[in-house]
């Protein structure tokens, strides 16, 4: 098995200790310690994106701290509880999002929030990243792998419906990314190559019927001023232009750590949040852009070894996807500020500031470590 | 798992696996793809982003120059630079323009006037964070009130920038000009680049005609700014070269002395140092407060200054045009005499009126009765009109006009003073071009008096008579006494613009500045009142043009005339006699007689330039008063 070359905690941690302690406390030490980095090196980027703003350095840091205690709640569970509550879970969230459809709140025309009395405030739809993983996880392994085609045709209904009902709030991004989770389980599950292709086919017919049909007026405008920035370059070209002209005037190895003069002299848009990888590059060069990307794949490997050792089918799927997910944050969001995606409101997971999507994705690495602390005895 | 027992899951995961590995290589690929994307904007089209981002961030702002001081001949300064602040507001910080523009009132009283002009700013299209200016001027208590404030009005804010202050004004106004706010014609005349942080610029006079070099050399910074047009910091700076300070040579206590003197009438002094050509003093009562003009006059003083019937804004002594009366006679003796139109012995007989022929017009003189039997000494002495209309006759207009233009009438003859009429020195030709008749000869006889025809500034007159003093050598008038920087002043001050005007006999000179000592000292002088006790001697003649015409025979009161159709009082005169160290032209409008009202205000100025101001070496002076004083 080819992922059994990467370190394997089952033997000894880095730090030296018995495995017993981790163990106990459900956590992965590696995983642990690459996540302490990139959030720890994001504060420092945030500081520069914020321009020097400390008090948002420290809501960051708090919203952070949460979330490290809700992913150290998720790691607890165990994975068999994620797959009892799944379809209670997928009902509640269908519900959820329906009642945000009715009676959401929200601002700038788009309904997100969910204000139930005596709770506080939250989005549905970004719930719906973890469950739909979770809930198409659930259906698909009760069955033989790989699915058969009705099989399929079910997990995509279990994805399609919550991703159109975020679609008409309207939440692209987060769309996306509920979507992306739950076609990424209905890949792991082994779908042919043939049907994989037929769907790639079907999009790419589809695509100009979304064009005219589903994608509204901002959103196709995105797409264009993607293609050309400069036909508006101080309207819908502003943000692409200035965040392109930040990455690309960091060079090899920067302008030096709060020395970007495209943030700090708020040129770039959004610096501290959905552009905050421009600061990077722009203050950090190429080499910081390196760096980033190299923890960023060492997470990702490191939780595609945690997929691949999984027990049972149901926890494969759920880690495949979830950390799919991840990536599909990074490669959007990055894809975005550089000027390959239309401009999609992805943030750069664990580094952007703002805290639901933050939340979400430590609740999956809970999830995660949930899966690869929770053995059973009996494990091949 | 309800079909649990029949899952192959060694199988399953196998599947899984092989799938994990597909995911993998997509991933390593999509990264590889943004790291590609890196690449290419921050390797490969580096520079590109670098130069936009320079773009972004670096300006290039002009720093305006200092403009040059003027000073005068003491070297007291005559305008200076002084910061002015002024609120301004950028509209796109302001939340609630209404609310934050009577806030702005209550704290600042702000004008209507300032109001609509703010208002019509807004409306004008201009670039995003641009400041618009509201209210100029603001003194320290406001500055106070505002700054207590400041916290609830975002979006305004004092700026300063250095502004021309005239500490005296009102003295000062007609001799310097002032400084104005550059207007749309000024802005295709100038050098944009050069002008591109100024917004004053002459409007007149002095600082109108050497605006070129009081201006200076505009400089420059790179600053940095951010997104929103803020300047953050200096990158670089290349200071302005500041204009170059001007000394003149105006006396500021001469030119204070001139106003005290027609202080509540109307009238102007020219005071000229014969030897160099230099105004000392340079007044036009009633003036006004330049300081005024220079932000921007309100429309409300504008039309006090523009409608009074004083005219404040009239510049009498270099745009006001007067018939030069009697004080046009030491000229007409000298070209008399140099043409052999007359003789120093040559005597006339004054029955009091003078004909061209037996039965013809008839022409009066001032007295009553007439003088008698008068030579050219006693003509000039009792100013009498019959003696001048014989020799004008004799001369005839083309001989007048000859002598003269010499003397720099009909022409603007100032190096450096912008403005400056050239007053009317009439010949046939003009005769024949402007009202198509020939010249008559009683066109003559009304010239050899400076009637009729002839009109002459303050200035003129001032020039005239210091050529006298000179006797015959030009020194042409000017203001600039030297330039405190690199520019020669004589770039601006040629050398010799006219010819010296030599006489057959240059005896005559002597001759005919001894009648106007006469004038002075004599018996029968007109101004004898005038020039009486005095410690030196002096020269002069009076003068009195009448405002409008009276028939031949018809006789008129001055006290009865309404006050504005009383004669002008005219004085041209120099002192010392012999080392004449100024020469004045007076004109008292509607002041009635020159020997009355004109002469002791030239008295007064002698004595305070020979007497009393310190520069002019009193002393040398008072040791040559002889006993010639009295004849």
């Amino acid at each position: 098995m080819a992922l059994n070359n990467f370190i394997d905690p089952t033997a000894t941690n880095p730090l030296g200790r018995p495995r017993g302690v981790w163990s106990a406390l459900h956590l992965d030490p590696i995983l642990l310690f690459l996540l302490l980095v990139l959030v720890s090196g994001g504060l420092f980027i945030l500081y520069s994106g914020a321009d020097r703003n400390i008090d948002v350095v420290k809501a960051q840091g708090i919203r952070l701290g949460v979330a490290f205690v809700v992913m150290l709640v998720f790691a607890q569970l165990d994975p068999s509880v994620f797959r009892r509550w799944a379809p209670w879970l997928y009902v509640a969230g269908i519900a959820a999002l329906l009642a945000v459809l009715l009676v959401g709140v929200g601002a700038k025309g788009a309904q997100r929030w969910l204000a139930i009395p005596g709770l506080p405030r939250f989005q549905p739809s970004e719930l719906m990243k973890l469950v739909v993983p979770m809930m198409a996880a659930w259906y698909l392994s009760r069955h033989f792998l790989p699915p058969r085609f009705r099989h399929v045709m079910v997990g995509l209904a279990i994805v399609l419906v919550p991703m159109m009902m975020i679609i008409q709030q309207p939440d692209l991004g987060t769309s996306l990314l509920v979507g992306m989770a739950g076609l990424f389980v209905v890949f792991f599950a082994g779908i042919s190559w043939k049907l994989i292709l037929a769907f790639v086919g079907l999009v790419s017919v589809s695509a100009p019927m979304m064009w005219f049909f589903v994608m509204r007026e901002y959103q196709k405008q995105r797409v264009l001023t993607l293609l050309d920035p400069q036909s508006d370059p101080l309207g819908a070209g502003w943000n692409i232009i200035q965040s392109k002209t930040a990455i690309g005037s960091g060079g090899i190895d920067g302008k030096g750590w709060l020395q970007g003069t495209q943030s700090h002299l708020e040129f770039l848009p959004e610096s501290h949040t959905d552009f905050i990888v421009a600061v990077l590059a722009e203050e950090f060069g190429f080499i910081g852009m390196l760096v980033l990307m190299l923890v960023y794949v060492l997470i990702i490997l490191r939780c595609l070894y945690i997929a691949a050792t999984a027990q049972d089918s149901f926890s494969r799927l759920l880690a495949g996807a979830l950390t799919m997910t991840f990536f599909i944050y990074i490669f959007v969001n990055v894809g975005m500020v550089s000027g390959l995606l239309p401009v999609v409101g992805v943030p750069l997971p664990l580094i952007s500031y703002g805290g639901t999507s933050g939340v979400t994705l430590m609740a999956a690495f809970g999830v995660l470590m949930s899966i690869h602390t929770h053995r059973r005895m009996i494990s091949a | 798992m309800p079909w649990g027992e029949f899952k192959d899951t060694a199988a399953e995961r196998r599947l899984f696996q092989r799938r994990t590995l597909v995911m993998l290589t997509f991933v390593l690929v999509l990264i590889g793809g943004l790291l590609a994307r890196m690449y290419q904007l921050q390797i490969v089209e580096h520079e590109v982003y670098t130069t936009l981002s320079d773009k972004n961030r670096v300006q290039v702002q002009s720093v305006p120059p200092p403009r040059g001081l003027v000073y005068d001949r003491n070297r007291t300064l005559l305008a200076e630079n002084r910061p002015v602040f002024s609120v301004t507001l950028v509209p796109e910080r302001v939340d609630g323009m209404a609310e934050t523009l009577t806030q702005l009132d209550r704290i600042l009283d702000v004008s209507e006037e300032d109001l609509e002009r703010f208002q019509r700013r807004l409306q004008e299209p201009r670039r995003p964070f641009q400041e618009i200016p509201l209210r100029y001027d603001l003194d320290e208590q406001e500055m106070a009130r505002l700054a207590v404030h400041r916290h609830q009005l975002p979006g305004v804010e004092v700026k300063a920038e250095l502004v021309r202050y005239y500490p005296h004004s009102e003295l000062t106004a007609h001799a310097l000009g002032f400084v104005g706010r550059i207007n749309r014609d000024e802005l295709q005349r100038i050098d944009p680049v050069n002008y591109a942080g100024t917004n004053y610029i002459g409007k007149s006079g002095i600082e109108r005609f050497y605006e070129e070099i009081l201006h200076g050399q505009v400089g420059y910074q790179h600053v940095e700014t951010n997104a929103r047009g803020r300047t953050l910091r200096v990158l670089e700076r290349e200071n302005p070269v500041p204009g170059e300070d001007l000394q003149l040579h105006l006396d500021l206590n001469l030119q204070k002395r001139a106003h005290e003197l027609l202080d509540g009438r109307r009238g102007a002094i020219v005071a000229i140092e014969p030897a160099t050509g230099g105004i000392l003093a340079l007044a036009s009562v009633p003036g006004f407060d330049a300081n005024k003009f220079v932000t921007g006059i309100s429309v409300k003083d504008y039309r006090e200054l523009s409608e009074s019937r004083d005219k404040p804004l009239f510049n009498r002594a270099l745009r006001g045009q007067y018939p030069p009366g009697s004080t046009v006679k030491p000229m007409m003796a000298i070209a008399a005499l140099d043409s052999d139109a007359t003789t120093r012995d040559y005597t006339v007989w004054d029955p009091g009126h003078f004909r061209l022929k037996e039965g013809g017009r008839v022409w009066r003189d001032w007295k009553r009765g007439g003088h008698g039997w008068v030579d050219l000494m006693d003509s000039m002495a009792v100013s009498c009109d019959v003696y001048f209309y014989e020799i004008a006759v004799k001369m005839g207009v083309d001989t007048m006009y000859d002598y003269l233009s010499q003397f720099g009438f009909g022409e603007n003859a100032a190096l450096d003073v912008s403005g400056a009429l050239s007053g009317l020195l009439p010949s046939r030709d003009w005769k024949r071009a402007t009202r198509n008749e020939p010249w008559y000869p009683g066109d003559s006889v009304n010239m050899g008096i400076g009637q009729g025809f002839m009109l002459a500034t303050p200035l003129q007159l001032a020039t005239a008579t210091s050529l006298i003093a000179n006797r015959g050598t030009w020194t042409e008038p000017r203001l600039l006494k030297d330039i405190d920087g690199d520019t020669p002043a004589s770039d601006f001050l040629p050398d010799q613009t006219h010819e010296p005007l030599k006489l057959k006999d240059p005896d005559d000179w002597e001759y005919v500045v001894d009648t106007m000592a006469e004038v002075m000292h004599g018996r029968k002088g007109t101004a004898r009142g005038a020039g009486a006790d005095a410690p030196y001697r002096m020269a002069g003649k009076t003068g009195t043009a009448q405002v409008f015409s009276l028939a031949e025979d018809e006789e008129y009161d001055a006290e009865e005339v309404r006050e504005r159709l009383r004669d002008h009082a005219l004085f041209v005169g120099f002192a010392p006699v012999d080392n004449p160290k100024i020469a004045v032209a007076v004109i008292v409008e509607n002041g009635g007689g020159g020997s009355s009202t004109a002469a002791p205000v030239a008295r007064e100025l002698f004595d305070a330039w020979l007497l009393e101001l310190p520069e002019a070496g009193s002393d040398e002076l008072v040791s040559k008063v002889d006993a010639g004083g009295e004849q």
